[in-house]
């Protein structure tokens, strides 16, 4: 579904502050794959997730989506293929629009976008229906304004957005990093029937050690740019928290020096 | 004179500040669509008001139909809108630079297109649309505040067909939140491009009018006209902002606070202000309501009434 071959991208390349954020990371993702990935603070998890989403372009290397060659597709053209959810609340959704608008935005991705009505009055009903799903009251307020809901709500709605159309690929980038525990957990648990429900192969950032092993069929361990630890199947459901710590110190020769990844184990 | 005769002349003003105010009521709401929707404060309105009437005056003083003018104004304002859009997205300047680069490109092409500074055109010669002569003892059909108030109606029906669209609808997420525009498949540089487009267009078309109004083009028409846009789009939404929700209302809303602009200006002439001082009572003006949300969320409301109360003092003396 998702093939990653030695892709290398460095920020302010020839300053003082450059910095190279992924040196020649290899990547194949199965169809169905639900993998979880974790790394200290820099480690290029976001830098991962914002090349394969085409944020901008890598420097080397290729990104192959369900067989097409992205590598050199604007981000826009790419989200045809992607469903995507970010740590900031703020940023999946638009504010001033109503939630059935914000939910009619994303059914039209990877669509032209035509001089048609923009909400059609059949997609009501799928749209009250999905809500309703969410268990949050949603569904008798469509027209109401995004920028009215809690974070939780809107990390919610984001992420019905993003699978709405189904993805080939759908790329949370820490979406519960930014939720009080409750609210997390509740948003997470959403994410598993969305992705089990629809057999999307996913990506998940997270800092949650406990989720990184208890989630997803597949755990990729980052630190400095590279993937220095893959488990998959059996060997990661047997996975303890104290294991991860210490592989990452085996292979990056240095303690698990994050204060997040610690208090959440 | 005394003051009952007075007040007859600030009466016979009246219509024509209204007309005035519907005119520039159409560019006010070309403004809206940049600053409100697209998040951008385009200053290209100062030069493009100035294209869509000079382009307008030139093919009409060619003996055209006036319509076939105005549409042409108002191409050149998508034209004008179009090298902003350009110069943002394409070649990455800030928005407000881009702008500014246009309007000052604009001037000399300005210049070019009438031939020099100014142009007349006489309304007994030409079959004009609108002129301040056609506002009183004229049929209605004909009547320039009538006529306009038409148009203004219809390019409001059109606009808000258009932003519920589709495209209107991924033109508006784009202006809100670029990032999850562009995750939703939205080609944000393109929509930024076409809305610096259609604004300018209005901007443009609201000029054509003008010229026509007015009698005569001039190459510093549009000067200070971002200012009368915001001002306008300001006072619209303090004055109807609690009662229009709706889109369409809203845009109906800048159209009738651009008149609130002109009759104000009106009484603020009547009561013999120095006419050199009204574009600095503007900009003090406007300063002061773009301060207001900051000030609304930095100071109490009991500091912010005082902040507003002396800002606007100020701003008069």
């Amino acid at each position: 579904m998702l093939e990653i071959q030695n892709i290398s991208k460095t920020f302010n390349a020839g300053t003082v502050n450059e910095k190279q954020a992924l040196k020649g990371l290899n990547l194949t993702l199965e169809d169905g794959d639900f993998v979880t990935v974790i790394g200290g603070n820099g480690a290029g998890k976001s830098t991962l997730l914002n090349a394969i989403a085409g944020v901008w372009l890598v420097d080397e290397g290729k990104i192959i989506i369900d067989g097409k060659d992205v590598t050199k597709l604007p981000e826009y053209k790419r989200a045809k293929f992607l469903g995507r959810v970010f740590q900031d609340p703020m940023n999946g959704t638009a504010a001033t629009m109503g939630i059935e608008e914000n939910l009619a935005l994303a059914l039209r991705r990877g669509h032209k976008r035509t001089l048609k009505q923009g909400i059609a009055g059949s997609e009501r009903k799928l749209y009250r229906d999905i809500l309703a799903n969410l268990n949050l009251g949603l569904e008798n307020r469509l027209t109401s304004k995004v920028g009215l809901l809690s974070g939780g709500q809107r990390q919610a709605l984001t992420l019905l957005m993003a699978t709405l159309e189904k993805p080939k690929l759908l790329l949370l980038d820490e979406h519960t990093a930014a939720l009080d525990p409750k609210t997390a957990a509740k948003v997470l648990e959403t994410t598993e029937r969305v992705v089990n429900q629809d057999h999307l192969t996913t990506l998940m950032i997270t800092h949650n050690m406990r989720d990184a092993i208890n989630i997803g069929n597949r755990l990729i361990m980052m630190s400095d740019g590279q993937i220095i630890y893959d488990v998959s199947g059996e060997a990661k459901r047997k996975l303890k928290v104290e294991d991860l710590l210490k592989k990452f110190a085996e292979a990056s020769g240095e303690e698990f020096a994050n204060d997040r990844m610690m208090l959440a184990k | 004179m005394n003051f009952i005769g007075d007040l007859g002349s600030l009466f016979n003003a009246l219509p024509g500040a209204a007309a005035q105010g519907l005119v520039w009521g159409i560019m006010a709401i070309g403004v809206y669509i940049t600053y409100r929707i697209l998040d951008v404060a385009d200053l290209t309105v100062d030069g493009s008001f100035c294209t869509g009437g000079a382009v307008c005056i030139m093919i009409m003083l060619n003996n055209q139909n006036v319509w076939i003018a105005m549409f042409c104004g108002m191409l050149a304002g998508m034209a004008a809108g179009f090298f902003t859009g350009i110069l943002h997205t394409f070649m990455g300047i800030p928005a407000i630079l881009s702008g500014i680069l246009t309007q000052l490109g604009l001037y000399s092409v300005n210049l070019k297109i009438m031939g020099k500074a100014n142009q007349a055109i006489n309304a007994n010669k030409f079959d004009l649309l609108i002129s301040l002569r056609f506002i009183k003892n004229v049929p209605l059909y004909k009547n320039t505040i009538f006529i306009v108030a038409v148009i203004t109606v219809v390019l409001i029906g059109i606009l808000y067909w258009f932003f519920g669209t589709e495209l209107g609808c991924s033109l508006r997420a784009t202006g809100c939140n670029g990032k999850m525009a562009r995750a939703q498949g939205i080609n944000t540089d393109l929509n930024r491009v076409l809305g610096l487009m259609i604004s300018n267009g209005l901007v443009a078309f609201s000029g054509a009018l003008l010229v026509q109004y007015q009698g005569f083009s001039d190459v510093n028409m549009g000067r200070g006209a971002i200012v009368i846009g915001l001002a306008a789009v300001i006072i619209g939404e303090a004055v109807f902002g609690r009662i229009f929700h709706n889109f369409g209302m809203r845009l109906l809303g800048v159209s009738l606070g651009s008149i609130i602009y002109y009759l104000v200006l009106q009484i603020v002439i009547w009561r013999k202000f120095d006419p050199d001082l009204l574009k600095l009572l503007s900009a003090v003006v406007v300063a002061v309501f773009l301060a207001v949300p900051t000030w609304k969320s930095r100071y109490s409301a009991r500091v912010l009434r005082f902040l507003v109360r002396i800002g606007v003092k100020g701003g008069m003396n």
